[in-house]
């Protein structure tokens, strides 16, 4: 077998090993902590025999250990239990809930992306000029306030001074595509904003941190033409470490939206996961914290495998 | 007298430096240099570190490295200002005209391509050459340059092949366009010697050959000696002194050259082995965690009170592995180790204060070897405080001491490391292991690092330390002109075994195994003609087997 | 310390200005804090500078306290997420072996779900008090302080300095605290500055969510959600924490990026 494919099933066990403690992370993250789920369906006020038939009901006088293990067991089989606040299957309400989000999300990469690069190599280009210290600049202060806030200064001065979109994002199934991106804009808008800017700044530091090896230097002496010396030899080495920074970013994209969904109201994953925090709905919580958990630890190993695969050193091993 | 190929004219070059808590300035590096260089010949530029010999060489293609930038003069290649003239041009010079090869082939050569596809760039982007007659081309140097299957190496990738081989492919990549010039920026500084005199007779077939002229930069004498029509000697940016290479080798003028030409030429009559040696390592083996071969092999030296042991090896003799087990930071798997009459433990953790503090160590980075955040009198003064408990005045007076021996004044023992120039460094470092009183010293690579003539001063300054105060050294080095100055006995070693070992007159004399041979010949000498000689000699015994 | 430059001077400035609101925010504010002093969201006048909230508070008087909580749980979570991660991040770097491999493979699952999630998921059954927000957030974060400092020390660790020491038979105390720690300072002090923002946007991102600082007690995030609703009748109240959390981490960014520029100089440079 080529030792890079054994590198990359060695990725892909850890990462697997590492969502499932990950899973255990979140289900004992909610068990251990005091109260527990009998107690928050009935209150403060809920009397001792009351709690024990609940408990007994939800078959919480069992063990963690073996609760833990028939939550994950069901878990893979796409059973995610009941919700507490209204007794419906919560894999019903994720699945539309869960498009919803890759939609939001999905669109914001689909911008997000090729600006960025196309923002990191221009600031590389116009290093320490004009262009570059404005693009800084613009992307000090949006990470400097926090997604929501975006959302609601695009909101209103979009939304409510121009009057242009909507300020609340609501879509349904019976939407065209366009009307559903007219309802999108402003979250798409404020995923863009916040995003663009780590991973504009980021994407600037790999590829100058590229420019400076030596062999960009004796392709310069080559005679070669600035445009040659980036895109023969800067690229090639630059793309795996742009690929991390995109796929970072993407994981940090599934946070975000937890945020702008609030903001817009958006019916998806985030708004989901929030109400049901609030109303200490556990098994929500936990249902929702390992689907995020599961997105993230999965674009991170993509991340990793792609900077294996790039890696001349691991392609062509001696 | 025939047109120069390039003529340099009171050229100046500039750069921007950022000091910390002050405002970037710049300042001059190179003081208005000239010279000229006719078809065919090759100039060799000479300099310690800091003399701007790489710079001198990047400005021939009008070129400054970071911040660097030409400020004044003239540069004239085939006839035209090539600092006067326009962006297009000068990237048809680069490349095409004039070609540059580096000092560290390993990084200069991008590593997500193939080896074949980066030599012919250059000679296919100016339209010198077709593709196909480009590989022809870059097979053929291959071949000339003695590189094994010629045909076949240009479609490894980088890592794929030693560090040898890629400083000759750099050669061909520099060679392929068929240029007028190449600049040759220390290439072979990198290499172990015995490497060295391979590819340098590559490079010097290849310059005689081609026909090529070239600037060949190094700061090792010896080196440009054997490859040079011309030699000019420059320190800190100007011109010492500018002649042909017979005469600066063998009737230098001005002082500074004199010196550069008498480097290493300490004498050092050896001393007779006493009846105990002071450190004994006995049948040591040792290899490391996590690893399944041994670095070290059955390895037994003997170190006598106040003399040196000089470790010879190249890169991976296992030299500095030999230094880790004996100061105890790798535990051998096998053997033991004497010191002053008891036995050490292996482990670091299980010594005595006193075993720690009989056995000191100075190390190849002086700038490494001490905390930066430390003044000279904090390093100093820390294992007088530890080994002794000297405090306050008393200390004061110690460091004051330990300054004066190793020839600084005590206006240093309040300046941090920074502020130090190398060769300071390297004495604070020895007056730091000094202090401890020592019986034995680990000198790993202690002057490799230097320029030689700084070098020289500290291998000087280390004998008359080991006659003052009796103290032995372990001296771990792959500079056979080291051994030579400082040694009382020699153990060579080749991949983790002592191959000779014995006296210095014994192990410098003849007859020799082949790998002590094959390392003694390969050092560079001070003479005209000795890398024919070396060569010629290689391919008679050759013949002869 | 002479030849500040002038970014790195507006930001102590506002830094500082903002440190001094907090403290003194008693003294400051016209009004008191959950005080009600005129009608819903009435604009900005001479009586009420920013004008008054959602049920008729002044909004300066909230802003400044909602500094001041704001402030006071960045602060302490920052303490406590620098001293774990520190603490941890030095120890396993100078142990090496399992203590190493133990603490970072744990600090790695802590990292594999993202923080805002975990922390979303403790507080659906924690009490959400400001204790126990100081002790999630500080905790959560300490794992990114723990892989630098880590880093930083491992890059440290393997310095001949630190070899000399220990060969000369130096204690572990002495070589933390003296030949470790005065070389990894700068660069922890820079991401100090940078976690410090994180803290801020973080604490204000849960109490908007509603699980941070609960009513009445003013922070900046509590004051968005308490005003959002403005919003779609054009009224800008809830975006005034906008302008204030801005400002105190572009000012806190300009002095992180000074102490790391200081350090990157110190080491590339010559005397």
């Amino acid at each position: 077998m080529h030792p890079i494919l054994k590198i990359i099933a060695q990725r892909l066990a850890l990462s697997t090993l590492l969502l499932l403690a990950a899973s255990a992370l979140i289900f004992a993250g909610t068990e251990i902590l005091p109260g527990d789920v009998a107690q928050s369906i009935l209150g403060q006020s809920a009397t001792e025999q009351s709690l024990a038939n609940l408990r007994e009901e939800l078959g919480l006088n069992e063990p963690a250990i073996s609760r833990y293990f028939s939550w994950l067991g069901n878990a893979l089989q796409g059973d995610l239990g009941i919700a507490l606040t209204n007794g419906q299957q919560i894999s019903e309400s994720v699945g539309s809930r869960l498009k919803n989000t890759l939609f939001l999300a999905g669109w914001a990469a689909i911008i997000s992306v090729p600006l960025a690069i196309f923002l990191g190599l221009l600031a590389v280009r116009y290093r320490d000029r004009w262009p570059d210290k404005l693009i800084s600049a613009v992307t000090l202060t949006s990470i400097s306030i926090p997604e929501f806030l975006i959302g609601y200064l695009l909101m209103y001065f979009i939304a409510v001074k121009l009057g242009w979109f909507s300020s609340v994002a609501l879509i349904n199934d019976n939407m065209s595509l366009l009307e559903k991106l007219n309802a999108i804009a402003l979250p798409v808008m404020v995923l863009v904003l916040v995003v663009l800017a780590h991973m504009m700044r980021m994407t600037r530091a790999a590829i100058l941190n590229v420019m400076q090896s030596a062999y960009i230097e004796t392709a310069e002496l080559k005679g070669l033409s600035g445009f040659n010396v980036i895109a023969k030899h800067a690229f090639p080495n630059a793309v795996a470490p742009i690929v991390n920074v995109v796929m970072l970013n993407l994981a940090y994209l599934v946070v975000g939206v937890v945020v702008v969904e609030v903001v817009f109201v958006y019916p998806g994953m985030g708004q989901y996961l929030v109400d049901h925090v609030s109303k200490r709905d556990v098994p929500v919580v936990q249902a929702c914290g390992l689907i995020f958990a599961a997105v993230y630890i999965g674009l991170n190993m993509i991340a990793d495998i792609v900077s294996i695969l790039a890696n001349p050193r691991l392609r062509h091993p001696k | 007298m025939t047109e120069p190929l390039l003529k340099v004219r009171n050229l100046k070059i500039g750069a921007t430096v950022y000091p910390p808590d002050e405002k970037p300035h710049d300042i001059e590096i190179v003081h208005g240099v000239s010279f000229d260089l006719e078809p065919g010949k090759v100039l060799g530029l000479i300099g310690e570190s800091g003399a701007g010999k790489s710079t001198i060489g990047l400005a021939s293609m009008a070129y400054g490295r970071g911040g660097v930038m030409i400020t004044g003069g003239e540069v004239w290649v085939n006839g035209r200002d090539i600092l006067a003239t326009s962006l297009s041009d000068i990237r048809s010079l680069r490349g095409g005209e004039v070609t540059y090869v580096s000092q560290s082939a390993a990084a200069s050569f991008n590593p997500a391509k193939k080896i074949m596809e980066q030599v012919i760039e250059a000679a296919v982007s100016q339209g010198k050459l077709s593709k196909r007659d480009a590989e022809a081309k870059a097979v053929e140097l291959f071949t000339k340059l003695g590189l094994p299957s010629p045909e076949t190496i240009g479609n490894r990738y980088p890592h794929q092949v030693s560090g040898g081989q890629l400083q000759r492919c750099m050669t061909a990549l520099a060679l392929c366009p068929e240029p007028d010039l190449v600049v040759f920026d220390e290439p072979t500084t990198a290499l172990d010697v015995t490497t060295q005199i391979d590819v340098l007779a590559a490079i010097k077939d290849a310059i005689r050959d081609t026909g090529v002229a070239a600037l060949y930069i190094t700061h090792d004498l010896a080196v440009v000696a054997q490859v040079s029509d011309d030699i000019m000697v420059l320190r800190q940016g100007e011109t010492v002194e500018y002649g042909d290479t017979d005469q600066i080798i063998n009737k230098p003028q001005e002082d500074y050259t004199k010196a550069l030409v008498s480097v290493r030429s300490i004498n050092h009559e050896e001393k007779q082995p006493s009846p105990s040696p002071v450190l004994s390592c006995q049948n040591i083996t040792a290899r490391y965690r996590g690893t399944n071969f041994d670095v070290l092999h059955n390895v037994s030296v003997d170190l006598h009170p106040g003399q040196t042991l000089a470790i010879v090896g190249e890169s991976g003799s296992g030299k500095s592995t030999l230094a880790r087990v004996i100061t105890g930071l790798l535990p051998p798997s096998d053997g033991q180790i004497d010191f002053a009459g008891r036995k050490l433990t292996p482990d670091l953790a299980g010594r005595s204060i006193e075993d720690l503090r009989e056995l000191q160590m100075i190390y190849q980075m002086a700038d490494v070897a001490m905390n930066p955040r430390q003044t000279v009198g904090t390093i100093i003064g820390r294992p007088l405080e530890f080994y002794f408990g000297l405090r306050g005045a008393e200390k004061r007076k110690r460091i004051n001491e330990l300054l004066d021996e190793i020839e600084m004044g005590n206006g240093f023992i309040d300046r941090y490391p920074a502020e130090l120039s190398g060769g300071q460094k390297q004495r604070v470092c020895i007056a730091r292991s000094l202090a401890a009183n020592p019986k034995v010293i680990i000198c790993d690579e202690v002057t490799s690092a230097l320029d030689p003539l700084v070098a020289d001063g500290i291998l000087k300054l280390l004998l008359d330390l080991q006659k003052r105060e009796d103290v032995a050294y372990l001296f771990i080095t792959h500079d056979l002109a080291t051994v030579r100055a400082i040694a009382d006995s020699i153990a060579v070693m080749h991949q983790g075994k002592v191959v000779r070992y014995g006296s210095k007159s014994e192990v410098l004399s003849p007859p020799f195994d082949d790998y002590t041979d094959l390392l003694l010949s390969s050092v560079p000498e001070m003479r005209l003609g000795w890398l024919e000689e070396v060569i010629a000699n290689r391919k008679m015994e050759s013949a002869g087997n | 310390m002479k030849n500040i430059p002038i970014s790195a001077m507006i930001g102590l400035a506002f830094t500082g200005l903002y440190f001094l609101m907090a403290i003194f925010a008693p003294f400051i504010a016209p009004y008191g804090m959950a005080e009600i002093v005129g009608d819903v969201w009435e604009p900005s006048s001479s009586k009420y500078l920013l004008g008054t909230d959602s049920i008729g508070r002044d909004l300066l008087t909230r802003m400044i306290y909602g500094g001041r909580t704001t402030i006071w749980i960045a602060t302490a979570a920052t303490i406590l997420s620098f001293t774990t991660g520190s603490i941890l991040g030095f120890i396993a770097a100078v142990s090496g072996g399992w203590v190493d491999q133990v603490l970072s493979r744990f600090v790695d699952l802590i990292m594999s779900i993202p923080s805002l999630i975990f922390a979303l998921v403790v507080l659906s059954v924690m009490p959400v008090t400001i204790t126990v927000l100081i002790i999630v957030m500080g905790l959560l974060d300490s794992t990114r302080v723990f892989r630098l400092a880590r880093a930083v020390a491992v890059d440290i660790a393997v310095m001949d300095y630190v070899e000399a020491a220990r060969l000369r038979g130096e204690k572990i105390r002495w070589i933390i605290f003296r030949e470790i720690l005065p070389n990894a300072l700068s660069p922890l002090v820079a991401e100090m500055g940078l976690r410090f923002i994180f803290m801020v946007l973080f604490v204000s991102t849960l109490s908007f969510l509603g699980l941070g600082v609960q009513p009445p007690q003013a922070d900046w995030g509590g004051i968005v959600k308490e005003n959002k609703e403005g919003i779609v009748y054009g009224i800008p109240a809830a975006l005034a924490p906008a302008f204030a959390i801005a400002t105190l981490s572009i000012s806190v960014n300009l002095v992180a990026d000074w102490v790391l520029n200081r350090t990157t100089s110190l080491k590339g440079g010559r005397g």
